[in-house]
């Protein structure tokens, strides 16, 4: 590295670039920064709005594209590389579901692509928020989410008919179905931001006091979504409570005693046989894949052969022999990766790896540049929750973790969990938008 | 941003960068270097083949009548593994199958339970792990509703399969000759390169007889329809359908009535002298062509070969391979050695004639000869001078003592006591071997003995064996023990040189020499038709299911025998006088031999410690003979009184005389019979299996196993103990 600077002599003589995230860079005011978001998202009916149609779209454009749109000031890169996540995706979706050969009324292909627009829409929308009003909705969205995973658990008949043994989905019909387990991740983030990251003054790190009233809040919707259950929402939630635990900058000895303290709990689970039979025979079949392949490991063995067997390059997108005969189960949500392997090989599957470490790592500078402590662990908190959720998903194809049912975020179909997503990533350029100049 | 945080964040991101890691590099491992072992697997998962077995020819006797039949037909068969992990142990469901197969409850379930100790017949005596077939010839409907409804009969399958039908009495008296058939083994299956059919989880392939020895043909070639599969086991799409070819029909020169026949002659000589020496249990007849076609052959006691059919239980393996029961396994026709006895002359005859003996002159015929301190005795007496021609018509021991003698004494000393592996074929044992002795004939039968000519070399390795390990002469041994520990003390000294005393007593057949009785038929026929040594055959041709002449199979010439056609003829003239003056004569007595002149030679071969082995072996018509008649039943009696009826019935049988119906009207062999068409071949829709952890296997080997060699060659049935004449 010091070599390379040393090289680069002469660009210290040229006139200095804008650093980014400074005023300049952004091309707006810095005044402008926090400013009304009524104003700038559109959402208000100023007097301004009340001029010709043409106008109107004149005036609507230069909202959108103008200096001063938020448009302007979301991080392209994350958003590019999201929705080149999100078209991967629908060819892989529209390429598992095809069983009788491609088709362009393929409902899940129509779905697939309406779950996108409205996650875009949802995202734009979340983005503009001024992303301090989002601690405010936090416990509204802790609320709603807490009570969309009671009424799942709830007797109503095919409204909250169990799939998979796992009641996780409110069926609202027309083959429409909210998961709520999917914003309880969303909302447990949140809540645990706006509690760990209100520090009182002069504090350079919460209390145990924050980290106490965070678990207490935090373990309802994870002993919801137990409840339900869905093992795979609960290890993610538990591993993006302690990321943003650990990012809260805690000390690190209650760090150590809350992991302690979590070790010995599922220790006890187990001891207590808290969890079913088939779902420690999930969580353990990934050990001997072969010893039961019409079994527990038939799902995980099946994903292997797919992926193993595309080699370098796949067989090509739809060419997919094990896709079309489907081999693999759930191969359009939660083994979407299995027909990545088999259809576009090792390359796109690195492209996919590539484009959800851009993700987390734009996430990751979202994070590190944020503008207070509640954007941090919001950022930070989002980034827990992809990456473990990423590796547990991609992991559980290919043979190195336990088969739990969670999607492969932007890739797997699924209407809640893209939509999820896709807020999240709206609430990272929320943050984005409004990351300290100072960082 | 707190400070905390952001060391954290540092953790947070490599953390991040590390599960990305390995992820790309466990990708890595599975795509780039397991590739190859998941495409196969992939391949595994879709792709299915499925077997249709191809229809087996059938052996058809020399008219065309069905010896052994092999029919496809859809045979229901359950699998006891899969119904007894059911609740109830399967019981429902097979009271659902006894109402669809119209069968009562009580005959299913007996014929499906396992015979173990309590168990009484009838019940299931393979494996319990084989699927047990428990309806043949069911009905296309009634498979196709259990194909259907697999989901109310798990366990139970309806397929086509092969059923082997055997025609009776023939298949029963050819036992020996058409073999069995039994479950591919491991070895086999990665030999012939087949695809297993999998329906039982057995694939039958010939295992002896003529079953064995053209099974490539016999079988014909497997069908496989190779298709494409989904996840459910429904077919997608076809790969390869390769159409199973129904097997070749293999059209023997046995005479089917002929061969029954044969074998109940056998069977009634052997009861005969059973009655009178309990040691006479078993025996083997052979007729033959003089162009080297067997006729028939028959072997006693023989065997119902259907036994074989579903397995082998403990009891029939011990009735078949066992001692008590005479092992009927055995094929005596090719498997018993026995010494040729007097018959046997005829070879130490054109020996001396080769070695300078006149066939003109006269020969002394006294009661005995001393020959290197011991005497040989003649069993007829002291009958003065003699021609050849007599000495065979009488059967005189010591003119063919002092042949065997002279020829001994013609062949370098130094030779006869050479102690090598290496060491040279002595003259007699030459002329013996060219007599197509001592080794197999090269008969189309899978197993077959070569008997035993004492040449240099087989002494060699014979005391080897059994001067100090096997029999261990040198131990057992004694100078002045009894009789037999005399021999033995000799054998450890001198058993490795080749003395006087064993080539007098070879000369006349005993000894060490035995022989097979299709040996001995052979050479006779070689005698009969003027000097050519035929490889015998029991293959016609093959004929394909449509009915075109595969390929022809005539025995092939071996070798000529070692005489001149003068020396052969005053043989065979000097055969004819045993049956009208001289130790045959007896025997023929009120024989037509004037519609059938019969010329033969009797055997009496003197085993210690047992009856003689009786043998006879014939030709016949006399001028222009055209067939061979032999039998050879040891520990019996005198070749005259046991094995002369017999054959004399045989030729009754083969020319329909004194009363018996003609097998072959006035000698002459059926034309070649026209056959077309294999088994009825039912066609249904093979089923894919929905499970796609399912693999054909080599399948389950049968309840019984036969230990490798014991069907093979290397069991021979020897009538001599000690290889000694007494």
């Amino acid at each position: 590295m010091s070599s390379w600077r040393s090289s680069q002599g002469l660009a210290s003589q040229r006139p200095a670039p804008p650093v980014p995230g400074s005023a300049s860079y952004r091309g707006l005011p810095p005044v402008r920064l926090g400013g009304s978001t009524a104003r700038r998202g559109g959402f208000g009916s100023g007097p301004e709005f009340r001029r010709g149609r043409r106008g109107r779209v004149r005036q609507l454009l230069g909202q959108i594209f103008g200096p001063g749109s938020p448009l302007r000031h979301l991080n392209w890169v994350l958003l590019a590389a999201v929705l080149a996540l999100c078209t991967l995706g629908t060819l892989l979706v529209w390429s598992a579901t095809a069983t009788n050969g491609l088709n362009t009324s393929d409902p899940y292909l129509t779905k697939s692509i309406l779950n996108i627009a409205i996650g875009l829409v949802l995202m734009v929308g979340v983005s503009m928020l001024d992303y301090r009003q989002l601690r405010q909705y936090a416990p509204i969205v802790l609320a709603a989410s807490c009570l969309g995973l009671i009424v799942v658990l709830l007797p109503l008949g095919s409204l909250t008919a169990p799939v998979n043994g796992s009641k996780s989905w409110i069926s609202l019909g027309a083959g429409f179905q909210i998961e709520p387990s999917e914003y309880a991740k969303l909302s447990i983030i949140l809540v645990g931001a706006m509690i760990l990251g209100d520090l009182p003054r002069r504090e350079r790190r919460p209390k145990v006091r924050a980290l106490a009233i965070m678990l207490a809040i935090c373990v309802v919707p994870l002993l919801l979504v137990l409840a339900e259950p869905d093992l795979g929402v609960v290890i993610v939630m538990l591993a993006l409570m302690i990321g943003m635990i650990a990012l809260s900058g805690i000390r690190l000895r209650w760090l150590i005693a809350l992991l302690a303290g979590g070790a010995a709990g599922a220790t006890g689970a187990l001891q207590l046989h808290l969890l079913k039979a088939y779902q420690l025979g999930r969580l353990t079949s990934f050990l001997h894949p072969s010893a039961d392949p019409s079994g527990t490991g038939y799902s995980a063995h099946q994903s292997e052969i797919a992926i193993g067997s595309g080699g370098l390059t796949g067989e090509g997108l739809f060419h997919g022999q094990l896709v079309a005969g489907g081999f693999v189960p759930e191969q359009h949500t939660d083994f979407i990766f299995a027909v990545a392997g088999e259809e576009i090989g090792f390359i796109g599957c690195l492209v996919i790896i590539a484009l959800l470490a851009i993700v987390l790592l734009c996430a990751i500078r979202i994070a590190a540049r944020a503008d207070d402590q509640f954007g941090t662990l919001v950022a930070g908190g989002i980034v827990a929750w992809f990456a473990v959720q990423a590796f547990i998903n991609i992991g559980m194809t290919i043979g190195i973790m336990p088969v739990t049912g969670v999607p492969l975020p932007f890739v797997s179909y699924g209407g809640s969990a893209i939509f999820a997503d896709m807020i999240a990533i709206g609430a990272l350029q929320a943050v984005h938008r409004h990351r300290s100049v100072f960082a | 941003m707190i400070p905390a945080s952001k060391r954290r964040l540092v953790s947070i991101a490599l953390i991040v960068v590390g599960l990305l890691a390995v992820l790309g590099v466990r990708l890595y491992d599975l795509q780039i270097g397991s590739h190859a072992k998941y495409l196969t697997l992939a391949s595994q998962d879709q792709v299915r083949d499925i077997v249709t077995p191809s229809v087996r020819g059938q052996i058809l006797d020399d008219t065309g009548q069905v010896m052994v039949g092999h029919q496809s037909s859809l045979v229901v068969a359950v699998n006891m593994a899969t119904l007894g992990q059911q609740a109830d142990g399967g019981k429902a469901e097979l009271a659902r199958l006894a109402r669809l197969l119209n069968i009562s409850d009580k005959t299913l379930t007996e014929s499906v339970r396992i015979c173990t100790a309590g168990v009484q017949q009838p019940c299931w005596q393979g494996s319990p792990y084989q699927p047990i077939p428990v309806a043949q010839n069911v009905s296309q409907q009634v498979a196709l509703q259990l194909m259907e409804d697999k989901s109310a009969f798990p366990g139970v399958s309806a397929d086509i399969q092969p059923v082997t039908e055997y025609n009776q009495p023939l298949a029963t008296a050819a036992a020996g000759l058409v073999g069995y058939l039994q479950p591919i083994t491991p070895q086999e299956l990665a030999a012939l390169h087949q695809p297993v059919t999998g329906f039982t989880g057995e694939d039958l392939v010939g295992q002896a007889g003529l079953e064995g020895q053209y099974d490539s043909a016999l079988r014909g070639t497997t069908g496989i329809n190779e298709v494409a599969t989904n996840a459910a086991g429904q077919v997608t799409s076809t790969i390869k359908d390769v159409k199973p070819v129904a097997g070749d029909n293999l059209v023997t020169s046995i005479n089917g009535p002929l061969q029954i026949a044969t074998e109940n002659i056998l069977a009634n000589s052997v009861q005969a002298a059973h009655a009178a020496n309990p040691g006479a249990t078993s025996g083997a007849a052979v007729v033959m062509t003089t162009t080297g076609r067997i006729v028939a052959m028959a072997s006693y006691p023989t065997y119902n070969p259907s036994v074989w059919t579903n397995g082998l239980s403990e009891t029939e393996f011990k009735r078949l391979f066992g001692t008590r029961d005479g092992e009927p396994i055995l094929e005596r026709g090719t498997q018993g050695e026995y010494p040729p006895g007097s018959t046997f002359k005829v070879t130490t005859l054109t020996a001396g004639v080769k070695s300078g003996d006149s066939l003109n002159g006269s020969y002394d015929c006294p009661a005995s000869t001393r020959v290197g301190g011991h005497t040989f005795m003649n069993d007829s007496g002291n009958q003065g001078q003699m021609s050849l021609h007599q000495a065979l018509v009488v059967s005189c021991d010591t003119v063919f003592y002092n042949m065997g003698y002279r020829i001994w004494q013609h062949d370098n000393p130094k030779a006869n006591t050479v102690t090598s592996p290496k060491a040279p074929v002595q003259f007699e044992q030459k002329v013996e071997l060219q007599w197509g002795f001592g080794k197999g004939t090269g008969v189309d039968l899978p197993q077959e003995s070569g008997g035993t000519i004492p040449t240099r070399e087989w002494l060699y390795y014979y005391w080897k064996d059994n001067a100090h390990t096997g029999q261990n002469w040198c131990k057992y041994g004694r100078q002045n023990g009894s009789y037999i520990q005399q021999i033995e003390w000799d054998d450890c000294r001198y058993g490795n040189i080749w003395l006087p005393g064993q080539a007098i007593i070879a000369s006349i057949g005993q000894g060490y020499v035995a022989v097979t009785p299709l040996q001995l038929a052979d050479a006779y026929a070689a005698l009969a038709n003027g000097g050519t040594l035929y490889s015998p055959r029991i293959g016609q041709e093959l004929v394909s299911p449509s009915g075109k002449v595969v390929q022809k199979i005539t025995p092939p010439v071996m070798g000529h025998l070692p005489a001149s056609k003068g020396t052969l003829a005053y043989i065979r003239s000097a055969l004819q006088g045993v049956i009208t003056s001289g130790t045959a004569a007896g025997t023929f007595r009120g024989f037509p031999l004037h519609q059938v002149c019969v010329a033969g030679k009797t055997g009496t071969a003197q085993v210690f410690g047992k009856n003689s082995t009786s043998v006879f072996a014939s030709f016949a018509p006399c001028n222009n003979p055209k067939y061979v008649v032999v039998m050879m039943i040891p520990d019996s009696g005198f070749g005259a009184d046991v094995s002369g009826p017999g054959v004399r019935q045989i030729w009754d049988a083969i020319y329909g005389l004194q009363g018996k119906k003609a097998a072959l009207p006035g000698g002459k062999l059926p034309a070649t019979p026209h056959i077309t068409g294999a088994g009825t071949v039912v066609q249904t829709t093979p089923t894919v299996s929905a499970s796609p952890s399912s693999t054909p296997t080599a399948g389950a080997l049968p309840f019984v196993q036969l230990p490798a060699d014991t069907a093979a060659g290397g069991k021979s049935d020897s009538g001599k103990p000690w290889g000694r004449a007494g």
